[in-house]
């Protein structure tokens, strides 16, 4: 029996009236990766917003190695080791980027806040270390003092994946890891989330992307109108007739 | 940039040190060679710099430092009222009440950001400006402003020896702070405060400031409580705005409302925006250029001009000066203005980004030559 890192319980968001999320229920397994997929508007990103704080969902809670996160401050929950990559990339545009890499490994070693005006930075020498290792493991290595912003969308996602994974975080979190890229674009990234599938970190991806989903998860749910219709391996995935009825027959209603 | 050695940390101070201490000198060729004028120099340049490690490092644009002035300034003339006219507790108390002030007002209008920030604090301005005024009349003798008197108690200094005949000045350990004694002081309290700036800006505190200003969102889901970053950024620029105007009470002991307006909050913001915003040198830089054309500018009248435009024939004399005139004396905000719009039009980095800018150029032209070397 796997340890369960994440277990999301009755949980319920109404915006407006519209039921966005209804009675999920889900547990996601130690070292797995989770892919959660499902047609657009099904409410995937909600789900992710709820388990990271951005949203407050109406009921039930999501229990992070047991201990609720719901109501909690964002901060207070990625220093409880959940750590997000976003849609849209959120990176530092004006810093460089091994100066991207330095703020969340320096979240992770000096907690929420610290007060050290005195100290070097250039004294954190641990720091910088495995700020330059993390970014020599997506090829970044090269270009350190190059600025964030002046980068590819491409890259600017993959170094915000290297934001997080320079945390080393129990549970990553990754919305849409590939959209709005190329496919060349797409199977570098594919090679990266493979890479780092081998550390053991769990994971929960959104994608809409099958050729990714089926590339790199251990385990798939279907989130449709707000509920989660199927859970299980990649193979029962494919040949399950509710979640075929789902995305080709989503819109007869 | 970023990972600089302490040795540099070290030449820079040594380097620093050596071009404020020397201002005298340097100084003197273009006629700004008086205590008054450098002193000047010194206390805006404190007051720019802390106001930097604000809205450089974090963004948020504040218009309420002129508070911390004003507090500063009326705790430092309240010690040489009541203590001592030694300079020393005059600052220190200077320092920790406008910190204590800083708290309240950070406390308040930190919990927004954007322009909202900027709303709440004019609005605070505004309030210790009428509050100068009005109740709290009492402690800043209002519109008279706050002076000393011969019948002040300066209770530690009885202890000494008895009082003088005329009003005492300002001193520390006996030295008067009056010329250039005044401004070497100042200079010292400069080298200190830009000391303590660049460690900040060479600090992981000061790297994670920056990352707020860059994406503070991004900030929150890495962990950070942005809040007290933020306080602690509002409070270091407010206690050194705190001793800026300590050290206007030690130049000149006396303090007025004044002080605390808007317009002068406004003046630290276009001295940081002219300068180069965010840069360790910029504010300075910013302060030394429009305290010296202000002291230029308006001491310019009509006589003046006339002689200036003495070569001329009569009518085109005339007219020169009449056009003029608006931009020189009290008018000499309408030439600020234009030098600012220019700056802020072509460079809007600050006049820091144009030396960088050549510097560039310079060194792309180096590198292309040695290409060519290398190529033949």
């Amino acid at each position: 029996m796997s340890e369960t890192v994440l277990k999301i319980h009755n949980v319920n968001k109404t915006f407006h009236g519209l039921k966005a999320l209804n009675n999920v229920n889900l547990e996601i397994e130690k070292g797995k990766v989770h892919a959660i997929i499902g047609p657009n508007g099904a409410g995937k990103s909600t789900l992710l917003n709820v388990i990271i704080g951005l949203l407050e969902s109406d009921t039930g809670e999501v229990l992070f190695n047991g201990e609720n996160v719901l109501g909690k401050e964002p901060h207070e929950i990625n220093q409880m080791g959940l750590a997000r990559v976003f849609q849209t990339p959120e990176i530092f545009p004006e810093l460089s980027l091994l100066e991207n890499v330095m703020v969340p490994a320096l979240a992770k070693h000096e907690g929420s806040f610290k007060f050290k005006f005195l100290r070097s930075l250039a004294s954190e020498k641990s720091i910088k270390e495995d700020a330059i290792s993390v970014l020599s493991s997506i090829g970044m290595s090269d270009k350190l003092h190059n600025l964030a912003g002046s980068m590819s969308r491409g890259d600017k996602r993959r170094l915000e994946l290297a934001m997080c994974l320079v945390q080393h975080p129990k549970l990553l979190l990754l919305d849409e890891p590939t959209a709005g890229m190329a496919r060349h674009d797409t199977n570098k990234t594919i090679d990266l989330l493979k890479k780092i599938k081998e550390g053991g970190m769990t994971k929960i991806i959104i994608e809409h992307d099958m050729h990714v989903v089926f590339s790199v998860a251990d385990k798939i749910s279907v989130l449709a109108r707000g509920a989660i219709i199927a859970t299980g391996t990649p193979e029962e995935i494919k040949g399950n007739p509710i979640v075929q009825e789902a995305y080709l027959g989503g819109s007869h209603e | 940039m970023l990972f600089e050695k302490k040795q540099n940390e070290l030449t820079t101070m040594l380097i620093f040190s050596a071009i404020v201490l020397s201002m005298p000198i340097w100084l003197d060729p273009i006629g700004a060679n008086y205590p008054d004028l450098l002193q000047k120099f010194a206390i805006f340049g404190i007051f720019a710099i802390g106001y930097n490690i604000l809205f450089g490092l974090t963004g948020y644009l504040s218009f309420g430092h002129a508070i911390f002035i004003g507090v500063g300034s009326y705790t430092a003339v309240w010690s040489f009222k009541l203590l001592t006219m030694n300079v020393i507790p005059a600052l220190a108390l200077s320092v920790l009440l406008s910190g204590v002030v800083a708290v309240m007002v950070g406390y308040v209008s930190l919990r927004r950001s954007g322009i909202y920030f900027s709303i709440l604090t004019l609005a605070f301005a505004q309030m210790f400006y009428n509050l100068a005024y009005s109740v709290l009349t009492p402690i800043t003798n209002g519109e008279t402003g706050l002076q000393l008197t011969t019948k002040d108690p300066r209770v530690i200094d009885r202890m000494f020896e008895a009082a003088g005949d005329g009003l005492p000045s300002t001193e520390l350990f006996g030295i008067s702070m009056s010329g250039y004694s005044g401004f070497y002081f100042c200079a010292v309290m400069l080298i200190v405060a830009f000391f303590l700036s660049l460690k900040v800006f060479n600090s992981p505190f000061g790297l994670k400031l920056k990352a707020i200003k860059s994406n503070q969102h991004r900030m929150k889901y890495t962990g950070y409580n942005t809040r007290p970053y933020l306080l602690s950024a509002f409070v270091i620029s407010g206690m050194f705005a705190g001793l800026a105007g300590g050290l206007m009470a030690v130049t000149d002991p006396l303090a007025g409302a004044e002080r605390m307006q808007w317009t002068a909050s406004g003046e630290v913001v276009l001295m940081t925006i002219l300068g180069g915003v965010g840069t360790l040198y910029g504010p300075l830089l910013g302060v030394a250029i429009i305290k010296y054309l202000e002291n230029i500018f308006s001491s310019i009248n009509e006589a003046v001009l006339y002689t200036l435009f003495d070569f001329l024939p009569v009518w085109l004399q005339d007219s020169m000066v009449v056009i003029v005139m608006p931009f020189v004396g009290e008018g000499w905000h309408l030439t600020l203005g234009l030098i600012f719009m220019t700056v802020v039009i072509f460079l809007p980095g600050g006049i820091i980004e144009g030396f960088q800018k050549m510097k560039d150029r310079f060194s792309k032209t180096n590198e292309q030559e040695k290409l060519k070397q290398g190529g033949e």
